[in-house]
């Protein structure tokens, strides 16, 4: 009889969390900043129909970046828990941080217990009535949540991106230059110029009376970004 | 309903792969609206929401509702809403049980979002109907105990570009009307009043003053139906579906829209007439 291998907890998790994050980080990057009026996502996805930017409820979107499958499993769930929350007691009783908290647990446990860890990273992002009310919540494939500010970004060549946006971000954008700040951002991140082809976009603006979620299609992404290429330094 | 699934992980339910109706997730979860109890007719026990009229007008469709509503010989409410937006594209009346009637609104709106986010894209105009319609269908049992409630539906179909209309009857049956509806129980005399004065091409402005005249021979002659209340400034809902999203009229438009046909019944009690011969009425 075969003696059954032994191996340490710190190895099985070691081993689960690098397969993770070997899986995230082959997939583009999505960038979610703050500005003047809420909260801007940009993501590199060449995809008109698959999204990795989603309404979830009135004042919250979300954002993903990995499988698709299992961040389409996980938003799907959102906005059901979103709309059962709302449908049974009111709209005002559905919370950023009580969906984060669903996400962390889910994907915490199926860290644990399954066989293969889901290779996402998400943001769950909620505006309020100021920019200091706004919430980004990032999950990671293990289930750990963290209380974001500012700006953040996801997926692969994030020290490249990270760094455009350290130097470009500052508080109180507005929505076009919240916008370029990004676009800039994932470009350095994909080692090119990228145009409206190649991004998907949406915004989370608190201005918007009930759904603050609101799409920036190819038309909008363009206007902006020609603008910026048109107008002088400093502008 | 099943227990809350906070602050723990998400059921298994809200993870399984499938549907994209709301209705049909409330099911899959175990969750009971509507509970239904044998005990004869209830129609006179409960409120009771009047009369709504709806019609298409040169920019889409406009719906109409007085704000009564009745239980017996009492009003119940004197300022209820009849009218809500469903969706950014349409809009719902609704006659009948008003308890009922309101949950059953809730959900179709609830219903009309969820489909929007978990397809990406919104349900056509004709989905929309048939969606309310299987909801309707729910409400059987109700409807047997003198519960009904009687949904009117429309809409801007952006697909074809123009205003339309749906109405329902108990069973879940959808029917596509032509130009103008009424339901409710002054729906007989708001129809009459709207035959005369509906013109294909309603300008905004002539479309709202026709449908408060609608609602005010409907209270003329139905007493469940309430006439606009001038010493409390409570005047009919009025909303707007068009091309470019729904729209509810405030009351300071309302109150001007009212104060003038008002105004003109003091002149002709019965509102405008037709010219014919025979010497003034």
């Amino acid at each position: 009889m075969s003696v059954p291998f032994y191996v340490s907890p710190e190895q099985i998790i070691k081993d689960k969390a690098d397969f993770a994050r070997k899986g995230i980080s082959r997939g583009r990057s999505v960038v979610v900043l703050q500005y003047a009026d809420g909260v801007i996502f940009v993501a590199e996805n060449p995809s008109r129909a698959l999204h990795k930017i989603s309404e979830i409820y009135d004042r919250i979107g979300f954002a993903a970046v990995g499988k698709y499958n299992e961040f389409e499993n996980l938003r799907v769930a959102g906005v059901r828990l979103a709309d059962m929350r709302g449908y049974a007691y009111d709209r005002l009783d559905v919370t950023g941080r009580s969906l984060a908290n669903a996400y962390a647990q889910t994907l915490g446990t199926i860290f644990t217990d399954a066989a293969k860890p889901y290779e996402v990273e998400i943001v769950v992002a909620e505006v309020g009535g100021t920019a200091d009310d706004d919430q980004i919540y990032r999950l990671t494939f293990d289930g750990s949540v963290a209380d974001e500010h500012s700006y953040l970004a996801m997926g692969g060549q994030t020290d490249a991106i990270l760094e455009v946006l350290e130097a470009q971000w500052r508080e109180g954008l507005k929505l076009a230059e919240g916008v370029r700040v990004g676009v800039a951002a994932l470009s350095a991140g994909a080692d090119r110029a990228l145009d409206a082809a190649d991004l998907e976009a949406a915004v989370l603006d608190r201005t918007r009376p009930r759904r603050a979620f609101r799409r920036l299609g190819p038309a909008d992404l363009t206007e902006i970004l020609v603008a910026s290429s048109a107008s002088p330094p400093g502008d | 309903m099943t227990s809350d699934p906070m602050p723990g992980r998400f059921a298994a339910a809200y993870l399984a792969p499938g549907t994209a109706s709301f209705a049909d997730f409330l099911t899959s979860t175990g969750y009971h609206g509507a509970v239904s109890a044998s005990v004869g007719d209830l129609s006179h026990s409960v409120p009771h929401g009047t009369t709504i009229v709806a019609f298409t007008y040169r920019d889409g469709v406009i719906m109409a509702g007085d704000r009564r509503a009745t239980m017996g010989n009492l009003i119940a409410q004197r300022d209820i809403e009849k009218v809500f937006p469903a969706d950014e594209h349409s809009v719902i009346g609704i006659a009948g049980a008003a308890g009922l009637a309101v949950e059953l609104v809730r959900l179709f709106q609830v219903e009309l979002e969820h489909y929007e986010k978990i397809e990406g894209v919104p349900l056509s105009l004709d989905g929309k109907a048939n969606r309310l319609a299987t909801l309707l269908r729910s409400n059987l049992g109700f409807a047997m105990q003198g519960l009904a409630v009687v949904p009117l539906f429309g809409g801007y179909d952006l697909h074809r570009a123009r205003g339309r209309i749906f109405s329902y009857d108990v069973t879940g049956g959808r029917y596509e009307e032509h130009e103008h509806f009424a339901v409710g129980s002054g729906s007989v005399f708001a129809r009459g009043s709207l035959k005369k004065l509906y013109r294909p091409q309603l300008s905004e402005t002539d479309a709202i003053t026709a449908a408060i005249e609608a609602l005010y021979d409907a209270a003329d002659d139905d007493s469940a139906t309430g006439g606009p209340d001038m010493n409390r400034r409570i005047f009919p809902v009025v909303a707007l579906a068009t091309a470019d999203g729904v729209t509810i009229i405030d009351t300071d438009r309302m109150g001007n829209a009212v104060d003038e046909v008002v105004a003109a019944r003091r002149t002709r009690p019965d509102g405008p007439a037709a010219n014919l011969s025979g010497g003034a009425p």
